[in-house]
């Protein structure tokens, strides 16, 4: 496991350990080597004493050169466990003596070598002038130690800073071990409460704080945030709480609109149906008694005429042509109706070839009475075909009427275009109309001229406003007495 | 003028009167038949228990007025073209209504010609003329059918 996962209380002790194992080996070493520097400093000092006191014992012997004093005096030596070897050299550098006395050329170099106390070779060895008095030179004293003592007291040393070590991590440890609590402890608090609060979800744990430092500051930032996770999450819940009643009332409210909807749909299904049979019964039973009343007024004026005399016969005559009247009131009645329940079918129509069809047929009926049509090409529009053809029809048969008493009968039939919209004109130049009474022209019934003057019902009118609203448009005129009217609309 | 018989299916008995005058008026003097209901037509048809019609005795034409009582006029149409004997019967529906779907029906019931009857008597009369020189001189009725 890579150390940058260990648990925090691993890496803490580990690092405590390190720490203290550093400070304790490099203690321990520099004090090992202190001992070892200066023991084999005094080992060499000792050294040199003795070999001062030994060349000065040993002057009178060089002067004489005489082998067995020197002898003797080297092997005073014995008492002494660590010397190795020792030797006198006269001034010539031979051999005198030797400690032992048979000394193999390892122990006992063959000449002497410069003056000087120093570590070879695994011994201490040292060269020690012998002098006489003044600076007669008589010879030189060798001598050899070994280092056991060093090595002795190295390992002791080593022992010791070891022991002391061990003593010392196991200390490091135990406190260690104790003390990061100090430091872990809320760290691992904070980490288990975040563990609850995210994988139970549940928000309303705290971590306990230990203490007002980082940690400390940490621990409350965390505590902060879930209390405000915990308010937030309740914000949220009475907000769906809200909204789902809200979708609730809204689907009923709707449900009832519904039911409202299909309700009055279902009452228009019902009128619509009435208004069918009452359309059907009117073209029927309404039409058969003034084909009564026509028929035997016509009887009576066949077959008494001479007894009625003129104003009976024209009592009667008005009486005909009064039915008659009725009759077409009735018929444009039930066009009227007719329009208002048929079913809208919505395609392209081309209006202008419509309008010249209409004018053909107003043509070929009345030869008689020409009437000069404009008819500007290319009227599209979109609408129910059948229905639009009762608005032309309508508007050039009310164009052609009102205007055949003029001397140069003209209807127009154009378009232009008003703020967008594209505006569809039928312009007369007949009898026009006075624009105080505009607003009476559509309605059912109404008429602005006596049917002395002009035959019609007043119901041309109100029916082509009707199909122009069943488009969505609308129709309106602008005339003046005497100087012809034109009628606009839009679908 | 041939010989054929009329029949008229009609309720209202001003409409008869002044078919039959409108008739005369312009000399069609052929027999007609006047039946005041559905029942009647088809009773004058196809017999009753009481009285069973000859073959031969068929109308030339059956002037067929929709707004009737007990059976309405579409029912008569229907009886008369379900029957091997009246299938080929000339019918002329004659009546006020102008609604489309009544002219759709009487065609696909299988009427041979649909009229209005105009509420101008001038118009009526010519009307009449015009039917009558029609299906009783130009048309060619169909020949009675043969059998027991």
């Amino acid at each position: 496991m890579a150390i940058r996962d260990w648990p925090i209380k691993r890496k803490l002790t580990a690092i405590l350990l390190l720490i203290s194992g550093l400070v304790l080996v490099l203690t321990s070493a520099a004090f090992v080597t202190y001992q070892v520097v200066t023991f084999r400093q005094t080992m060499r000092n000792n050294l040199a004493t003795r070999s001062r006191i030994l060349a000065a014992n040993s002057t009178a012997a060089l002067a004489f050169a005489n082998e067995a004093d020197a002898t003797e005096l080297l092997a005073a030596l014995k008492y002494d466990p660590h010397m190795v070897a020792a030797a006198l050299y006269d001034k010539n550098g031979r051999v005198l003596a030797t400690y032992p006395v048979a000394a193999s050329a390892d122990l006992v170099p063959p000449a002497p070598q410069p003056d000087g106390y120093r570590f070879e070779g695994g011994r201490l060895v040292g060269f020690t002038p012998v002098a006489q008095g003044g600076n007669q030179r008589l010879g030189t004293l060798y001598i050899a130690s070994d280092t056991k003592a060093v090595s002795d007291a190295l390992r002791l040393s080593g022992i010791i800073a070891v022991v002391v070590l061990a003593i010392a991590m196991l200390a490091a440890y135990a406190l260690a071990a104790a003390l990061q609590g100090r430091i872990s402890a809320p760290i691992l608090a904070l980490a288990d409460t975040a563990k609850v609060a995210s994988t139970g979800q549940d928000y309303s744990v705290r971590a306990p704080k230990f203490g007002e430092d980082e940690l400390g500051v940490l621990t409350d930032a965390f505590n902060e945030m879930l209390r405000r996770i915990e308010q937030q999450k309740q914000e949220l819940q009475q907000h769906a709480l809200g909204l789902e009643q809200r979708v609730a009332e809204r689907t009923q409210e709707l449900e009832h609109r519904n039911e409202q909807l299909k309700r009055n749909a279902a009452e228009l299904l019902a009128s619509n149906t009435e208004l069918d049979a009452f359309a059907y019964s009117v073209s029927h039973d309404l039409r058969a008694p003034l084909r009564s009343i026509d028929g035997f007024s016509q009887v009576l004026l066949e077959d008494y005429a001479a007894q009625l005399g003129d104003a009976g016969r024209d009592s009667l005559q008005r009486v005909r042509v009064a039915s008659q009247r009725m009759a077409t009131l009735i018929d444009d009645l039930l066009k009227l109706a007719r329009v208002t329940r048929a079913e809208m079918r919505t395609e392209p129509v081309d209006l202008s070839r419509m309008a010249q069809e209409i004018v053909a047929e107003i043509q070929r009926a009345t030869p008689d009475r020409p009437v000069e049509f404009a008819i500007a090409p290319g009227l599209l529009a979109q609408g129910d075909s059948r229905l639009l053809r009762v608005v032309l029809d309508n508007l050039l048969r009310n164009g052609w009427k009102y205007s055949a008493k003029r001397p140069q009968p003209r209807v127009e039939f154009s378009a232009l275009d008003q703020n967008g919209d594209r505006v569809f004109v039928i312009k007369d130049n007949g009898a026009g109309f006075d624009m105080r009474f505009a607003d009476k022209l559509f309605g059912v019934f109404q008429r602005l001229h006596s049917a002395s003057e002009f035959e019609g019902t007043g119901v041309g009118l109100a029916t082509v406003r009707r199909i122009v609203n069943r488009h969505g448009g609308r129709v309106w005129a602008e005339g003046a007495v005497d100087q012809g009217a034109s009628f606009y609309f839009t679908l | 003028m041939n010989h054929g018989k009329i029949l008229l299916v009609e309720d209202n008995p001003d409409d008869v009167a002044l078919t039959l005058r409108a008739l005369k008026s312009h000399n069609i003097t052929n027999e007609v038949i006047v039946a005041q209901d559905g029942v009647q037509a088809i009773d004058y048809l196809f017999g009753s228990k009481e009285e069973q019609r000859a073959p031969t005795d068929l109308p030339a034409v059956v002037l067929l007025d929709l707004k009737l009582p007990k059976i309405n006029g579409m029912e008569v149409l229907q009886r008369i073209r379900s029957e091997e004997r009246t299938k080929v019967l000339p019918v002329v529906i004659l009546t006020s209504s102008d609604e489309e779907r009544d002219v759709i029906e009487g065609y696909k019931l299988g009427a041979n010609s649909y009229v209005r009857k105009p509420v101008d008597f001038v118009e009526f009369t010519k009307a009449a003329q015009q039917l009558g020189l029609y299906w009783l001189l130009m048309n060619r009725v169909p020949p009675a059918p043969r059998g027991p």
